[in-house]
C-alpha cells in the first residue's frame, strides 16, 4: 500500500520502508471490510486536522513561528489552530532544548493532551541534547521521558524540513487504525510502564 | 583611570589594586557593604549602574567580581571580594543598594554556593530547590547519578530563606514566606503563551490587580557557562547563536572581541565593516520580530505577519552570506567566517528601500490606534533611577530616559566613525519602550546606508595560531545586542580553554525587573508589559 | 419571489390530510423534522464558517489559507470535525462533574434557540410569534450562564478568571444589544420577526430610519461582537493572557460545543443585525426603480438572508484580525461610559423622529 499526501509523490518520501512495515504490521491481523472503511474516513479526518500546541523553549519555536508566517504558511495544511490548553491539541512539537528543571511540566504536558496525541521531537536539542550534549543540566534526548513519534534534527531545522516531519506525522496517523487491531496505543502503553511517573498527586 | 584609583586609596586605605584594562579593587568582605555605598553614593564616583556580579571559584578560595559603572562620569571599575571558607562561604550582600543585586547574588549562590548576609531572598535562582552542588565549582560532580532526570513533579517552596547577621559577628539562617499566607496566588507559565518561552510568574493576584510576582528561571538553563570551560577558544562561539537567538552576531561580535583583546590580534577593516552591518541588519530583524509578537500579545495577530515579512527579507540576506537561518556561527576569531555573498550589496539596498515604507505601515496599522494607545501608554512605569537600579538596559533602559547605548557610551568595532543617533525617551512606560525600537530600526537602516557603499576589500580574517591560547589574565567586554548591553568575562589560565567564561546577558535583568514595574497593575498589563520588556528565556537562563 | 409557506402549509396538509394523521401527532412528526433540519443547517453553517474565518485571516495576513483538504480546502473543518468527535474527553478530578459536563450543552442550546427564530426566508421561520425579537435577546443570554458553569466547574484558576470576565463583560453589554434593538423595535412598532421584515419592503431600516437606525446599528455592531466573545473583546479567552480562557480544561466534542457555539452566534449576531437594519430577507427595494426591485425579487430570499449575515460577519472578522485586544476595565468603560448613554440618547432621537415623522 503507498501511503501519501496529497501534493507529495510517494517516491519523495524518503523512509517509506518504516511505513510499509507499520502497514505490515497492521495488517497482519485482517480486519472487516465496514470497520475498515469506518477507519478510512476517520483517518482521513485525524490526518488532515493535526493541531499543534503551542509549546517552545527556544530557538525552534522561533522557526515554528516562521512556520505560521506568509511564506510558509503552515495553514494551507489546516495546521495553523495552535491550541494554548492542551487539552484541545494533537500533538506537540517540542521545539527546543528540554531541561531537567523543565522535563515534568514536559512531561505533565503531554500526560494533558486527550489522546490521541503525538509528539514530534524537533531540533537537535530535543532529539540528542544536540550542541549541549556536554551540559549538567540538559536532558539527552526527550524520549527518555514522553514516546516520540517523528524526530527532526536540524539545529533549528528549516521551516521546510517542519512541514515534511509534520507530514510524516500525517502519513504515519493514516495507517494507524482506530478500531481494533494492532495500535500504537499499546506501544505507548509499554513506554509509559517503563517509564512511571513517582507520584502524582497533585 | 590614575585619577580614580587615587581617589579610591584616598577613601578606601584597606584597598589594594591590580590593573587591567578595566580598574579592579580588591575590598575585604567586612568592608564591603560599607565601601559600596560609598562607591555608590559618592559624587567622584558615583558608581550607580551594577553590571554583572561574577562569581569566581579559584580553587584554594571563592568570590565575586562585581562590575560597576558610572553613568553620570562614564567610567568603570571592577570590584573583588573573595572568601578563604570554602566550606560555608559567605559574603555581605549589596541587595539593598543595588536593586538587581539581589538576583544576581541568588545566581551566583546558585552556582557557586556562596551565601550572600543580608539578601532578603536566599534561594536557587536556575535549578531545582533539591539539586546536588553547585554546578560551576571546580570540583562538582557532574555525573548522571548525582542529578538524574525526573518527571517527578518539580519540588517547590512557599519559604524562603535569609541570613541575618546579629551584633556579635554570627549569622542566623531565618525563613520567611515569599507570599502572605492568604494570597490568591496564579501561577503563569513555564508553558503559556505570554511569557514567551518558558519563564514562569507566580503571581499574587487581588482581582485582577498584581501584588506581587515572583520570577522562576531555569527552564531552560542549559549550562553554557560550564561546557564552555571544557571546549576551546573557537568551539565557545557557537552557543553565542543559542542564548538569544535573534543577537547572534553581535553577540558573537563581543565574545570574539574578547577574545582578540586577550591575544592580541588585530581584526582586519574589511571584517569589521562586515561584523558591524550584520549587528545591524540582525538588529533590524530581531526589533522586526518584538513589534509582531508583542502586537500579537496584546491580540492584534496581523501584525505579526506583516513584520515577519521584513524579518524573512533580512534572514534571506543573511543566509545567502552565512548558510543559516538563525544560527549563523559567522564571526570567528579574528574577523568573520565566510566573506560576502556576490548580491549582498544589491539584496541590502533593497532592504532599505522597502523598510521605510514598512515603518510607516505599522505604525498606521497599530500604533496610532486607539485601543493600542490606552493599552499601552501610562502602563509599565520605570523611572530612570529605577531602570539603572534594576539594570534595565538597551531599548527598555533607554525608554525611561537613561542613554545606555554602549555603541555611543563605549565605542567599540567602528561605531565611534558612524552618524547615528541615539534613541532616548523619558516617557518610560510600554509605548515609549515601542517607539524606541521602531525608531532604533531607522537608525540601524542608517547605518548601514553609510557603510554598504564603502565597504573596503582586503582580507576577512587576521591570521590566528591553529591553537589558539590566551595568556593568563582576566578581561571584561560589552557591546550593544538586540535587547541591551550584552558582556562577556572571560579568566583565562593560559590554557586552550577558558577557565572562566561568564556571560552577561541583558534579558536576565528585564526579567527580573517585571515584579517592580509590574505592582499595581492588571493581569492583562503582565503581558504588555512583559512584551515591551522584550526578554528572551534562553538568553537570560543560559 | 417564492413564499416558503406554500411548501410548509402543503408539509402539513399532506401530514394531517393525506396520511391522516391526528393534529398533535402531525405537530410532532412537524416538530421533530424541524430539529433535525435546524441541525443540520446548524452543522453546516458552523464547518462553513469555521472555513470563512480561516481563509478570510489568512486573506488579512497575506496567507493562502487552507487549500489541500478538498477544493479551496473546503473540507478542512469537515476533517476538523472528524478529529473532534474522536478525541478523548478528559475526565478530571476534583471537579464539579455534573456542571462540567453540563455547560457546553448550555452553550449549545442558547444558540441554537436563537438560531430557530431568524427569519430564513419568505414564510420560512420555525414559528411566527409576536415577542420574536423579545425571545431572541433572552435566549442568546441563557449562553453566558454555560460560560460561567464551565469557567467554576473547572476547578482551575485561569478558566475562572476567563469566565467571571465573561459574566461582567456579557451582562454589560446585553444591555447595549436590549437598546440598540429596543430603539429599531420602536421604529417598526412590532417584535414581530415577520412583520418586522415585511415592514422594510419598501426600504431597509438602516436607510428608512437613517440617523438613529445607523448609531443604533453602529452600537449594535460593537457590542455584538463583544457579546460574542470575538477580537477585540475576546477576553474570556484571551490567548495570551489566559491560555484558552474559560474551555481550557474541555477537549474533545465538548471543546467542539464551545467552538461551534463561537462561530454559529457569529452568525446569529449578523443575522439579528441584519433582520433590523438590512431587511432579514427582504431583497434591496428601492422606491420608484420597480423594474430593478422585480430583478431583485428573482434573487430567492434564503439567499438574501444568509448573504447579509455572511457579509456582516466580514465586518466582525475584520475586527478580530485588525484591532488588538481591550483590557477589562476599559471593555466595561467603554460599555458603561460611551455606548449605554449613547444609546440613551439614540433612544430618545428615534423616538423623536418617529414622533415628528422624519423618516423616509
Amino acid at each position: 500500500m503507498e501511503v501519501t499526501t496529497k501534493s507529495m509523490p510517494y517516491d519523495a518520501w524518503k523512509d517509506n520502508e518504516y511505513i510499509e512495515s507499520l502497514v505490515k504490521e497492521l495488517q497482519a491481523n485482517g480486519t472487516n471490510v465496514v470497520v475498515g472503511s469506518f477507519d478510512k474516513l476517520i483517518n482521513w479526518g485525524r490526518s488532515n486536522s493535526i493541531w499543534p500546541l503551542t509549546f517552545a523553549t527556544s530557538c525552534c519555536g522561533i522557526e515554528f513561528v516562521s512556520l505560521g508566517a506568509a511564506r510558509y504558511d503552515m495553514a494551507r495544511f489546516g495546521w495553523e489552530v495552535a491550541r494554548s490548553s492542551p487539552r484541545q491539541a494533537d500533538f506537540m512539537m517540542v521545539a527546543g532544548t528540554i531541561v531537567k528543571r523543565m522535563a515534568p511540566v514536559m512531561r505533565r504536558l503531554y500526560d494533558q493532551l486527550a489522546e490521541p496525541k503525538y509528539v514530534i521531537a524537533c531540533g537537535a536539542c530535543a532529539v540528542s541534547g544536540g550542541p549541549f550534549k556536554k551540559s549538567y543540566h540538559v536532558v539527552m534526548g526527550i524520549d527518555k521521558i514522553v514516546p516520540v513519534d517523528v524526530f527532526l534534527p536540524g539545529c533549528p531545522p528549516r521551516p521546510e524540513a517542519m512541514i515534511y516531519a509534520i507530514m510524516q506525522l500525517s502519513r504515519k496517523i493514516k495507517v494507524e487504525r482506530f478500531f481494533g487491531g494492532v495500535n500504537r496505543k499499546e506501544n505507548q502503553e509499554a513506554f509509559l510502564k517503563a517509564h512511571p511517573i513517582e507520584s502524582l498527586e497533585d | 583611570m590614575a585619577e580614580l584609583k587615587d581617589t579610591i586609596a584616598r577613601i578606601f586605605p584597606e584597598a589594594t589594586f591590580e590593573d587591567g584594562h578595566i580598574l579592579t579593587v580588591c575590598i575585604p568582605d567586612e568592608k564591603w557593604h560599607e565601601y559600596a555605598k560609598i562607591l555608590r553614593d559618592n559624587t567622584d564616583l558615583g558608581f550607580d549602574f551594577l553590571v554583572t556580579i561574577v562569581g569566581m571559584d579559584w580553587k584554594d578560595r571563592l568570590g565575586c567580581v562585581y562590575y560597576l559603572t558610572s553613568t553620570k562620569n562614564n567610567s568603570h571599575l571592577s570590584v573583588k571580594v573573595t572568601t578563604d571558607n570554602l566550606e560555608n562561604p559567605m559574603i555581605h550582600s549589596v541587595a539593598d543598594l543595588w536593586h538587581i543585586a539581589g538576583i544576581f547574588e541568588r545566581e551566583v549562590y546558585d552556582f557557586f554556593g556562596i551565601v550572600f548576609i543580608g539578601n532578603p531572598d536566599m534561594r536557587r535562582l536556575f535549578l531545582d530547590i533539591d539539586w546536588k552542588g553547585f554546578p560551576l565549582r571546580k570540583n562538582y560532580d557532574e555525573s548522571e547519578d548525582n542529578n538524574p532526570v525526573s518527571t517527578e513533579n518539580e519540588r517547590q517552596s512557599d519559604y524562603t530563606d535569609t541570613y541575618v547577621e546579629l551584633p556579635d559577628g554570627s549569622v542566623e539562617k531565618r525563613q520567611t514566606r515569599v507570599f502572605e499566607k492568604d494570597d490568591f496566588v496564579v501561577n503563569i507559565g513555564p508553558q503559556h503563551p505570554a511569557t514567551h518561552g518558558v519563564l514562569r510568574f507566580r503571581t499574587a493576584v487581588d482581582g485582577e490587580t498584581i501584588k506581587k510576582i515572583d520570577v522562576y528561571m531555569g527552564y531552560i538553563h542549559r549550562g553554557i557557562e560550564k561546557i564552555c570551560e571544557k571546549l576551546t577558544y573557537p568551539q565557545t562561539l557557537h552557543f553565542m547563536d543559542r542564548m538569544d537567538y535573534f543577537s547572534g552576531h553581535p553577540y558573537h561580535h563581543c565574545l570574539c572581541m574578547t577574545i582578540e583583546e586577550a591575544a592580541g590580534i588585530e581584526v582586519p577593516r574589511r571584517a569589521q565593516v562586515i561584523r558591524v552591518l550584520m549587528d545591524e541588519l540582525s538588529r533590524i530583524a530581531s526589533h522586526c520580530l518584538f513589534i509582531g509578537t508583542f502586537c500579537m500579545d496584546l491580540g492584534a495577530t496581523t501584525m505579526l505577519f506583516y513584520t515577519l515579512r521584513v524579518r524573512e527579507q533580512i534572514l534571506d540576506i543573511m543566509e545567502k552570506t552565512c548558510g543559516a537561518r538563525m544560527t549563523f556561527n559567522y564571526g570567528c576569531i579574528g574577523g568573520v567566517m565566510q566573506d560576502l555573498a556576490p548580491d549582498f550589496v544589491a539584496d541590502v539596498k533593497a532592504l532599505l528601500e522597502v523598510l521605510p515604507k514598512n515603518i510607516k505601515e505599522y505604525n498606521k496599522l497599530f500604533t496610532g490606534n486607539v485601543i493600542t494607545k490606552n493599552r499601552m501608554e501610562g502602563v509599565g512605569y520605570l523611572s530612570k533611577e529605577d531602570a539603572i537600579s534594576w539594570s534595565v538596559t538597551g531599548p527598555s533602559g533607554r525608554a525611561s530616559g537613561w542613554a545606555c547605548d554602549v555603541r555611543k557610551t563605549d565605542p567599540y568595532s567602528i561605531y565611534a566613525e558612524l552618524d547615528f543617533d541615539q534613541v532616548v525617551k523619558t516617557e518610560g512606560d510600554s509605548m515609549a519602550r515601542f517607539k524606541v525600537r521602531m525608531e532604533e530600526m531607522e537608525q540601524s537602516a542608517r547605518i548601514i546606508a553609510q557603510l554598504i557603499d564603502i565597504i573596503p576589500e582586503g582580507d576577512i580574517c587576521a591570521k590566528v595560531p591553529k591553537v589558539l591560547k590566551l595568556p593568563v589574565g582576566h578581561w571584561f567586554r560589552t557591546v550593544e545586542g538586540c535587547r541591551g548591553t550584552f558582556g562577556v568575562y572571560l579568566e583565562s589560565d593560559g590554557s586552550t580553554s577558558p577557565y572562566r567564561l561568564k556571560l552577561v546577558p541583558p534579558s536576565l535583568t528585564a526579567a527580573a525587573a517585571v515584579d517592580h514595574i509590574t505592582r499595581g497593575n492588571k493581569i492583562a498589563d503582565l503581558i504588555t508589559i512583559g512584551g515591551s520588556l522584550d526578554y528572551i528565556v534562553p538568553d537570560m537562563d543560559r | 419571489m417564492f413564499d416558503f409557506s406554500l411548501l410548509t402549509e402543503w408539509i402539513g396538509n399532506f401530514l394531517q390530510e393525506t396520511l391522516g394523521l391526528p393534529a398533535w401527532l402531525a405537530t410532532t412528526v412537524e416538530c421533530v423534522g424541524v430539529g433535525l433540519a435546524l441541525l443540520l443547517v446548524y452543522s453546516l453553517l458552523a464547518l462553513f464558517y469555521i472555513w470563512y474565518e480561516r481563509k478570510l485571516c489568512a486573506a488579512f495576513q497575506c496567507r493562502l489559507g487552507p487549500d489541500r483538504v478538498g477544493p479551496w480546502g473546503l473540507l478542512q473543518s469537515f476533517a476538523d470535525m472528524f478529529k473532534m468527535l474522536i478525541k478523548e474527553l478528559i475526565s478530571l478530578n476534583h471537579i464539579d462533574k455534573f456542571l462540567f459536563a453540563l455547560a457546553p450543552y448550555l452553550v449549545i442550546l442558547a444558540s441554537m434557540l436563537a438560531f430557530a427564530v431568524l427569519p430564513w426566508g419568505k414564510g420560512l421561520q420555525v414559528i411566527n410569534f409576536n415577542i420574536g425579537i423579545f425571545f431572541l435577546i433572552a435566549v442568546s443570554s441563557i449562553g453566558v450562564l454555560g460560560i460561567l458553569l464551565a469557567g467554576w466547574s473547572s476547578n482551575n484558576k485561569f478558566t475562572l478568571i476567563g469566565a467571571m470576565r465573561s459574566g461582567a463583560q456579557m451582562v454589560s453589554y446585553e444591555l447595549s444589544i436590549g437598546l440598540s434593538v429596543l430603539t429599531m423595535v420602536a421604529f417598526a412598532g412590532t417584535m414581530n420577526i415577520v412583520e418586522l421584515v415585511e415592514a422594510q419592503n419598501n426600504l431597509w431600516f438602516i436607510f428608512s430610519g437613517h440617523i438613529p437606525a445607523i448609531i443604533a446599528f453602529i452600537i449594535y455592531l460593537i457590542a455584538g461582537t463583544a457579546e460574542t466573545n470575538r477580537g477585540p473583546f475576546d477576553l474570556p479567552e484571551a490567548e495570551s493572557e489566559l491560555t484558552a480562557g474559560y474551555h481550557t480544561e474541555y477537549s474533545g466534542i465538548h471543546f467542539g460545543f464551545f467552538y461551534l457555539a463561537e462561530y454559529l452566534n457569529l452568525f446569529i449576531v449578523s443575522g439579528v443585525a441584519a433582520l433590523l437594519f438590512f431587511g432579514g430577507w427582504m431583497p434591496l427595494h428601492i422606491p420608484g426603480w420597480d423594474g430593478f426591485n422585480e430583478i431583485m425579487d428573482y434573487i430567492p430570499s434564503v439567499l438574501w438572508f444568509i448573504g447579509k449575515a455572511i457579509a456582516l460577519s466580514f465586518i466582525i472578522i475584520w475586527f478580530k484580525w485588525t484591532f488588538p485586544r481591550l483590557r477589562i476595565d476599559q471593555l466595561l468603560t467603554l460599555e458603561w461610559k460611551y455606548l449605554l448613554p449613547i444609546n440613551l440618547f439614540n433612544l430618545v432621537l428615534m423616538v423623536l423622529v418617529i414622533v415628528y415623522n422624519f423618516h423616509f
